[in-house]
């Protein structure tokens, strides 16, 4: 087995010194003058530390220096490089050129947050890859749950994979206290395995949750002559798949009857299929601070929010645990339709399956 | 012998380390079916001395049945080594099976059942020859009315799940003889009931809708507000829920249900922290169900037969499951005639052997004595919960008291060294204790669910505590070495996927053949 590594070794360095995040150089010099130090080579090392122990025929592939070598070497074993020159520091691009690099491996392990994610994503992965999670913000799903897990993961990884969503937040905006997730695609990641001993009973609704059950459950629930907006994200993308249409990942959709009408629509277009008709809205939540509304679906507008009746939001019961009790936010621009949204909504968990879950517009939690 | 290794015994015995060096004893045993040789036999048999009965072809075995084939002692052994590599209440301290509550079964309740008047007894015998049992079901459901307050109990069911099925199929009974049925097509739960609150509904096809716990740890009440209408069927809930945490407005939320018409079901599968304090009746319930294993001590069955007891009020005592059991004052009678009834949850009565433990139980401890058994287990939980959280890294979601078990976070221990609740609980059986973490998904964090109930001593408990934070300690100075546990178990580790591929899953023989060796 080939294992691929990439570390971005300035991941996680804005996080202790409060600097929420580490885009940028310039973010970065701070973080180190502040005194922060870089965690990610370190928890790269666990990685790979875990990895060998269970699997100590797999070779790891990686580029020279602190973006690679450095952490195989720190966890005893002896990398095989490819070239590849990165830059001191390190940049973005860099952690491109290294992804395009490794491109002869089974899995590549890669250490670094939600914008070290982007920067896979945007360069391409020809194998599936696994996120080892040493950055500030990790909202995005191909994380691993810690780097021990990543390396076993890695060292389990049998062929069979997944689709995990790659979210990140505008860290300028956050810094202001505004949170604002974006959703930017996929990565193709190890299928999950869930940690399951001291469990009671088998069965199979414990099984790791599947946005298929949920999509049923949408899909049952359409009632003729009504238009559904369908956001973004995986799970309301498998609403389009299980009525055998076709839909966009990041664009906004309108079914009606079973048939896609719209696909990837403008406020304006959007405004044009729902006007004169009964409307309801199915959005998803995007990224960990459960946001539905007005992040990356900013065509479904307080405009076209006026003409639906009825709002559906579709998460797995794992996301909404794993908000912790945090409501779900609406910050659709205009304080009267967050207000208006606010209360309960129907959050469909599965097939028949559902949670009255508590919605407020995000100006009054990131306040409170 | 030579003087290699660990040194002789010797007297005086030295005084024992405060952490027992256990270890588990580890056969590898192959399955029963694997040790069958052919002509082998248990008993022989000798000729019957008169002519054979001819079968009639309909009946008749072409082949005759693939079981294995053992002499007597080979199949006591197998079973007295499969004994020893199990963790349970007769061996070690059993706290750590929170919710599923393991309780001392008293051994003389085993000597009750294996009386000949009970061993020997046939389910499809007469009624005038079976008063003596019928009277102990009559019995026991009369103390099962006055434990819930409710007006009838069954006691057929099989389990606790087979309880709460038998609970759903009289509601959806009820609703449909008020034209309602297709109406009422959905159940509300909470996230932290009992999941067979959830899973019985699903499986009866009805919707489930499920409460997230509030800020405070209870049930969201507002979100009860926003589910409950003329849809409504039922309110399934536990109380205390698995958190441990008992929902003082338990009462407003059966109101709210019945407001719209819907019926309120109290799970209490485990009425540990509540027997003789408070009951189900009081608070308004329609219905509700007790796992006699959970409360009233008899053995677990993990599948199969278990026994399950259904409180009903007035209103829902036509649809209960059928005969019904009946006394005139003088005899024991069985009644089939109810039209109405969702007919039988299980052949014959129901698991008479554990209707007659939990009768001697309750006989054992009257009145008085089951309030002290659950405030022993409050008492024990609550002493138990105050040593937990002196381990550092170990922590209780919501700031509220607990009644008989306690929803723990590991969380603070897994930020600081990375080792899971699963990888703690692994490890703590190397010292002949283990812990269950927690239902999918995990709400709490890092999860592990103690309860204690009332059997244990304060040595027994000071014992489990010492060794969770022995092992959390080892957590703290070599992570490595406790995920890489056990080291003192009968098997080291195993892949789960297996219970929930249905590919790979295997419950019989049969089926074992057909998937991994065909």
């Amino acid at each position: 087995m080939r294992v691929g590594l990439i570390v971005n070794p300035v991941a996680g360095l804005g996080g202790a010194a409060g600097l929420k995040g580490s885009d940028g150089a310039d973010v970065q010099r701070e973080a180190l003058a502040r005194g922060a130090i870089a965690r990610a080579g370190e928890r790269a090392a666990v990685a790979v530390r875990a990895l060998l122990a269970a699997r100590p025929d797999a070779t790891v592939v990686t580029v020279p220096g602190a973006m690679g070598e450095s952490s195989v070497r720190a966890a005893g074993a002896v990398p095989e490089l490819v070239a590849c020159a990165p830059g001191e520091p390190s940049s973005s691009a860099d952690t491109r050129a290294g992804v395009r690099a490794l491109a002869a491996v089974d899995l590549l392990l890669f250490a670094g947050g939600d914008g070290t994610a982007r920067d896979v994503l945007d360069a391409g992965p020809t194998a599936p890859v696994l996120g080892i999670p040493a950055g500030v913000k990790v909202y995005s799903g191909c994380f691993a749950v810690g780097p021990a897990a990543a390396g076993l993961a890695a060292a389990e990884f049998t062929g069979d994979t997944a689709e995990a969503e790659v979210v990140d937040l505008d860290e300028q905006a956050y810094r202001e206290g505004r949170v604002s997730p974006r959703l930017y695609g996929t990565l193709t990641v190890p299928a999950a395995r869930v940690r399951l001993s001291g469990r009671k009973t088998g069965s199979s609704g414990a099984a790791p949750e599947t946005v298929e059950g949920i999509a049923r459950e949408v899909v049952a629930r359409m009632r003729p002559g009504v238009r559904y907006i369908l956001g973004p994200g995986t799970t309301t993308r498998a609403v389009g798949r299980a009525l055998g249409a076709r839909s966009t990942l990041l664009g906004v959709d309108v079914v009606a009857d079973g048939v896609p009408i719209g696909v990837d629509l403008s406020e304006r277009a959007l405004l044009d299929l729902v006007d004169g008709h009964e409307v309801e809205a199915v959005v998803s939540v995007i990224g960990g601070q459960g946001f539905v509304l007005g992040r990356g679906n900013q065509q479904i507008s307080p405009s076209v929010l006026a003409r639906v009746h009825g709002l559906t939001v579709l998460a797995t019961r794992t996301k909404l645990a794993a908000l912790g009790g945090r409501p779900l936010l609406a910050d659709t621009g205009d304080p009267a339709t967050d207000a208006r949204l606010s209360g309960f909504v129907k959050v469909v968990t599965g097939y028949r399956e559902s949670v009255p879950y508590r919605i407020v517009p995000a100006s009054e939690e990131c306040s409170g | 012998m030579g003087a290699v290794g660990e040194s002789f015994a010797k007297l005086p015995i030295e005084a024992k380390p405060p952490l027992r060096r256990f270890h588990q004893a580890r056969w590898d045993e192959p399955i029963i079916f694997d040790q069958s040789s052919p002509g082998r036999r248990g008993i022989g048999v000798p000729e019957a001395g008169v002519p054979a009965v001819e079968l009639p072809a309909s009946i008749r075995r072409e082949t005759p049945p693939a079981l294995p084939q053992m002499s007597q002692l080979h199949v006591l052994r197998h079973y007295m080594r499969l004994s020893q590599e199990t963790v349970g209440v007769d061996l070690g301290i059993a706290v750590g099976q929170g919710t599923c509550t393991m309780k001392y079964s008293p051994k003389i309740n085993d000597r009750f059942v294996s009386d000949p008047k009970i061993a020997e007894l046939h389910p499809a015998q007469p009624e005038d020859s079976v008063q003596g049992v019928l009277a102990i079901y009559w019995q026991l459901e009369q103390m099962l009315k006055e434990i819930s307050g409710l007006d009838r109990v069954s006691l057929q069911p099989g389990s606790g799940s087979a309880a709460i099925y038998a609970n759903i199929a009289m509601i959806r009974a009820y609703h449909a003889s008020r034209g309602e049925g297709e109406q009422r097509d959905q159940v509300i739960t909470t996230m932290f009931s009992h999941p067979t609150n959830a899973a019985s509904p699903k499986t009866a096809g009805y919707e489930v809708i499920t409460l997230m716990p509030d800020a405070d740890g209870y049930p969201d009440i507002e979100a009860l507000r926003a589910a409950v209408g003329p849809r409504t069927a039922a309110l399934m809930i536990t109380n205390p829920e698995d958190t441990g945490i008992y929902n003082p407005r338990i009462a407003e939320f059966v109101e709210l249900v019945h407001e719209v018409g819907g019926l309120a079901c109290y799970d209490q599968a485990n009425a540990n922290g509540i027997l003789g304090i408070t009951r189900a009746a009081d608070a308004g319930f329609d219905l509700c169900h007790f796992n006699l294993h959970k409360t009233f001590s008899t053995p677990h069955a993990s599948g199969g037969p278990a026994a399950g007891a259904c409180g009903v009020a007035e209103k829902l005592v036509p649809f209960m499951p059928g005969p019904t059991i009946e006394f005139d004052g003088e005899r024991y009678f069985l009644d089939s005639d109810r039209p109405q009834s969702i007919g039988k949850n299980r052949p014959y009565l129901g698991v008479t052997q554990n209707v007659v433990r939990a009768y001697a139980w309750i006989m054992a401890l009257g009145a008085e004595g089951l309030r002290q058994v659950a405030e022993t287990a409050v008492l024990n939980n609550n002493y138990l919960m105050h040593k937990v959280l002196q381990i550092p890294g170990a922590s209780a979601h919501w700031d509220k008291r607990r009644l008989e078990q306690v929803r723990y976070s590991w969380q603070g221990l897994y930020e600081d060294t990375g080792v899971h609740s699963e990888e703690i609980g692994v490890r703590a059986s190397d010292f002949g204790v283990h812990y269950w973490t927690s239902h999918h998904p995990y709400l709490v964090p890092e999860p592990f669910t103690l309860e204690p109930t009332e059997s244990y001593s304060k040595e027994d408990l000071d014992e489990y505590a010492a060794i969770l934070a022995h092992v959390a300690d080892e957590a703290r100075s070599d992570p490595e070495f406790v995920k890489g546990a056990p080291y003192n178990q009968t098997v080291h580790k195993i892949d789960p996927t297996c219970l929930d591929d249905p590919e790979q899953w295997a419950t019989t023989w049969r089926a074992y053949v057909r998937k991994h060796l065909s």
